[in-house]
């Protein structure tokens, strides 16, 4: 399952997806708006994305990691819009028989989404704001 | 006879460019990297990213790939998903 919503994500609803008689093992990683950046006051995160390209890539990934572990099922939301400090921007969730594929695929999943995922944050300080990443 | 294309533009290419999509008109058998080279030259704010990947119909091209009249081309700034 691969989601890109402005909508908060349903944790209880993606983890009851992921669950299967077959799954010994759930391995969550879970994104969330911290109030700083190098000790810089954070007020908001703005997300954007190329939705059909997002959606894509994040495909992509899932695949990519379905080759190299036995893989039961995921689940990869990425919120977009405004989020505010504690929110969640990010759920990915994979189920395995057995935790040490879990562990390694949900990492995986994550790291190259934000490698090669068409999404964008911009992070408002108190004083300013900045697109992350962006500048040499 | 020249190629026209649409540019669509996200995060800080949106912000420095002041559009969110730009039209502009290419040599015939123009490249991604002809067209780059154009924006460049019409946003020298552009200089100012760290690295600034095309996107041609919704995925990763390089710099020699030929654009046709009505490929779909995006601006891919630095991401930061997650």
């Amino acid at each position: 399952m691969i989601t890109l919503t402005t909508d908060p994500i349903d944790v209880p609803a993606a983890l009851a997806y992921l669950q299967s008689d077959q799954a010994g093992a759930i391995d969550l990683f879970l994104g969330v708006v911290r109030d700083n950046t190098q000790e810089r006051p954070v007020d908001r995160l703005e997300y954007e994305a190329y939705d059909r390209m997002a959606i894509t890539e994040m495909q992509k990934i899932a695949d990519d990691a379905g080759l190299r572990w036995p893989i039961l099922r995921y689940a990869i939301i990425h919120r977009k819009g405004t989020l505010i400090i504690g929110e969640m921007a990010v759920f990915i969730g994979v189920a395995t028989a057995h935790r040490a594929d879990a562990f390694d695929a949900c990492r995986y999943i994550i790291d190259t989404i934000k490698q090669t995922v068409p999404i964008w944050k911009k992070e408002v300080f108190t004083d300013g704001e900045a697109w992350v990443n962006a500048h040499p | 006879m020249d190629l026209p294309v649409s540019v669509l533009l996200f995060g800080i290419t949106r912000d420095l460019t002041g559009q969110s999509a730009i039209s502009i008109s290419l040599p015939e058998h123009a490249k991604v990297g002809d067209m780059l080279s154009q924006l460049h030259q019409q946003f020298p704010a552009l200089a100012g990213i760290r690295s600034l990947l095309v996107a041609v119909n919704g995925e990763y091209a390089e710099s020699d790939q030929l654009l046709n009249q009505n490929d779909e081309i995006a601006l891919i700034p630095p991401v930061s998903g997650g």
